[in-house]
């Protein structure tokens, strides 16, 4: 069984991880001296791997997998308590009819709605997300985001996914976005603490490689393509720059850190291409909740009518799977 | 930790639509060849997949004599605009016909159905494509104004892209007003008489393709046949030799193209993951049965360590087995022979010295399979260096300075390809430079389109096939 480890930066990590962190300098030096990633060569490796075929037992078992691994979200300025409600309801039992379907990784809310998660979901291994550091954009003052987590981990939440100041970032202020995940990460307390790269404004796959592993070198536990905001949210080449990021840093480190493809994950077929990148690029022991989420709403649904027709050999059709 | 394993997602080889014989294809019909007939055998498995005739020296004879009457009363004076429409035929029937193509090639060849359904077919048809639409500019091809047809050409292909080798061959001839015979390879007959069927059914005047099975002796009478006017012939530099030998002074055009022993040189500021993959795609790709295979992987020596495990680790996922699994990614080697001369080229390497690696994926019980292999420690003197394997085998070198690699590279007989992998455009373009190859591919590998000339320098062979450049082989010049 894969069990996450983290590590509070410098701690525990090879000597030149270790002084990679020491100061602004170090950190841009080992961020600007990592390999740089071939745009043609990634985008024709990931359209290479999509064509994967993925069918009867090993499609089945990959819907159960993809269920357990779903952060079911709701990140809407229209939320209410009742929403988050049935949205626990649908993450505690997501196919009402079919007792034997796992239940979701975790519920992903706004920080205010943490409590009405954590009292909906209580008594179940199901963790309650809360998005913080002023989500989505980014743009607050270190106090309030750092007042966000706070406020979302007193609530209950077990899991908070950042956002990264990437205004910090494109303009190369890298040793304040580190110190911002560190303090962060200490806000968390026992949270697991995802961090958001916003790849879809980070633009280039050199940069998200690099935010990548500033992500990991500051504590975050897994790092997060996107908010759902922004488009392009998550895509399969940008998932795979992030994969081989946790893959190397496991063979770095020995730490397992976990990722999460989060925004435009609709359907079975898509969810499956992720699973296979995961398997292949990874490796078979990210294939755990504990190490791949998808942030996703629809996707469960899409899961669960595709499951029903690998089970009944004919398709029912959304009116069979309940909304939320 | 969990597991998931693919369960299997085999192409129905029902639509191959095989058939229990095929015949060869001589002046617009099919007809039954006086040679011994051949069987073509599924590598994967060893059955026998159907029964094919061949031609004799007299069958032979017919065909150019067909193709003689084709070019001077029909083809050879033909408007190009007429000829394109033909053979834009040729090109939508492939097409239409290309899931059918595909398994028939993977079943023949034993390349995984991915690769002969993603790259083989495709390309084939793109080959028509893009030469359908020369046939009424080549006026305008840089060859001065109307230029004329050679006549008849000879044409012999070899086994590892069956159909993208015979469209290779066939397209620019017929655009240029020529007409052809072809034979091909021995083991993979299968695609081209299918070809012939749509060539048939795109009702090209009889005679101005014909297609004629054979071993090696009915591709030497073929060549040596006094009618011919032109000979191409892909396939090993030895066979090259002996043909550019026998053409001397006969007055016949020829152009080769050869085997390979390519360089795929990596710095160390490549983007190394990419470049894995280049690796992994430039060796392993068709299971190494590519002249212009990156068979010779030279990596700076500051990042060797680091990049050979990445290597190891990716080579490691390759999926191994029967060609028809779609999530297949290494197949079957062609023959018994190619399978044993690969063993025999590896025991060398390990008898030399080289450090042997070999990827612990399974292999199936029948068939001929040869686990992806890496050999490390490699040094230019070794026969693995040297000599062209043709299978999923790498021989790793190292260097120090862009000056050795360039020297390391450029030693060899050989001169098809090269790859460069490095983040510095003014690199790419000094090494570029420098490369005695007929194609550099510059953070990428084994890559091929209809407008992009292929070719090789020395013992690679000569003349250029694809793009502009590839019409002069076929146009009196």
């Amino acid at each position: 069984m894969a069990t996450p480890t983290t590590a509070r930066s410098g701690e525990g990590l090879p000597p030149e991880l270790a002084d990679a962190t020491r100061d602004e300098t170090t950190l841009r030096r080992f961020l600007h001296g990592l390999p740089g990633v071939d745009q043609v060569g990634v985008e024709q490796r990931a359209a290479g791997l999509a064509t994967r075929s993925i069918k009867k037992a090993s499609k089945l078992q990959a819907i159960d997998m993809a269920i357990a691994m779903v952060d079911l979200t709701t990140l809407e300025g229209a939320d209410t308590p009742g929403k988050v409600r049935s949205l626990c309801a649908k993450a505690r039992r997501p196919d009402p009819e079919r007792p034997d379907v796992p239940q979701v990784a975790a519920v992903c809310v706004y920080p205010d709605l943490v409590a009405t998660a954590v009292e909906a979901l209580r008594g179940t291994p199901i963790g309650v997300a809360s998005v913080a550091t002023a989500f989505p954009s980014g743009r607050a003052a270190r106090e309030v985001k750092l007042a966000d987590v706070k406020q979302a981990v007193a609530a209950g939440a077990s899991e908070v996914d950042m956002v990264i100041d990437r205004g910090a970032f494109l303009s190369g202020r890298y040793g304040l976005l580190f110190d911002e995940i560190q303090a962060v990460k200490a806000a968390c307390g026992d949270a697991h603490l995802k961090v958001i790269l916003e790849t879809g404004e980070l633009v280039t796959y050199d940069n998200v490689r690099r935010a990548s592993w500033l992500a990991l070198l500051a504590g975050g536990d897994f790092i997060k393509t996107s908010t759902g905001k922004v488009s392009p949210a998550a895509t399969l080449p940008v998932t795979h720059v992030m994969l081989q990021a946790v893959h190397d840093w496991h063979k770095a480190t020995g730490q397992l850190r976990g990722v999460k493809p989060a925004g435009g994950i609709r359907d079975t077929k898509t969810a499956v291409r992720y699973l296979v990148a995961v398997n292949e690029v990874a490796g078979p022991r990210w294939l755990d909740p504990k190490l791949f989420r998808f942030g996703a709403s629809s996707l469960l649904n899409d899961l669960l009518m595709q499951r029903r027709t690998q089970l009944e050999g004919h398709y029912s059709g959304p009116d069979y799977v309940t909304v939320d | 930790m969990t597991t998931w394993d693919y369960a299997p997602a085999p192409e129905s080889r029902d639509i191959a639509n095989l058939k229990p014989s095929y015949r060869m294809f001589v002046d617009g019909k099919f007809v039954e060849g006086t040679g011994e007939p051949l069987k073509s055998v599924n590598p994967a498995t060893e059955e026998v997949l159907a029964e094919v005739s061949t031609a004799s020296p007299s069958d032979v004879d017919t065909a150019v004599k067909a193709a003689r009457r084709a070019y001077d009363k029909v083809w050879g004076r033909m408007p190009g605009a007429e000829r394109a429409k033909y053979i834009f035929r040729i090109a939508r029937m492939i097409a239409e016909r290309g899931r059918e193509l595909a398994v028939l090639e993977s079943l023949d060849n034993g390349k995984p159905i991915k690769e002969s359904r993603d790259t083989d077919i495709p390309t084939a048809s793109a080959h028509f494509f893009y030469h359908a639409g020369w046939a009424d500019k080549l006026d305008y091809a840089g060859y001065g104004p109307s230029p004329r047809p050679l006549g008849v050409t000879g044409q012999v292909i070899p086994w590892n892209f069956p159909l993208l080798m015979a469209a290779w061959k066939i397209a620019p001839a017929l655009a240029c007003g020529n007409t052809v015979v072809l034979k091909p390879a021995e083991t993979t007959p299968l695609t081209a008489l299918v070809l012939a069927e749509i060539i048939q059914q795109a009702d090209l005047p009889p005679g101005v393709v014909n297609i004629i099975p054979g071993a090696g002796g009915i591709g030497a009478e073929l060549v040596n046949h006094p009618q011919v006017d032109k000979v191409a012939f892909t396939g090993s530099t030895e066979v090259g030799k002996l043909i550019q030998g026998s053409l001397a002074g006969t007055g016949k055009k020829l152009t080769l193209e050869l085997g390979g022993k390519a360089a795929n040189i990596v710095f160390d500021d490549a983007p190394l993951d990419q470049a894995v993959e280049g690796i992994v795609n430039g060796i392993f790709f068709n299971q190494g049965h590519v002249c212009c295979a990156g068979s010779r992987l030279l990596v700076q020596e500051s990042i060797a360590d680091e990049l050979l495990e990445k290597l190891r680790t990716r080579v490691s996922t390759l999926r191994v087995g029967d060609p028809l699994d779609k999530n297949t990614d290494v197949g079957a080697i062609n023959s018994s022979e190619q399978l044993a001369k690969i063993r025999e080229l590896t025991q060398a390497g390990e008898d030399e010295g080289a450090e042997r690696w070999t990827s612990p994926c399974s292999l199936p019980d029948k068939g001929f399979f040869f686990a992806p292999t890496v050999f490390s420690n490699v040094s230019q003197a070794m026969r693995i260096a040297r000599e062209e394997i043709f299978g999923p085998v790498l021989s790793v070198l190292t260097f120090r300075t862009p000056e050795e690699a360039v020297a390391k590279a450029n030693n060899t007989p050989y001169g098809l390809s090269a790859g460069i992998w490095t983040e510095k455009g003014s690199r790419i373009l000094y090494m570029a430079d420098r490369m005695r190859a007929g194609v550099v591919w510059a953070n990428t590998f084994n890559r091929f389109d209809p407008t992009a000339p292929f070719g090789g320098y020395q013992e690679s062979g000569f003349g250029r096939e694809g793009g502009r450049a590839g019409l002069e082989a076929y146009l009196d010049v």
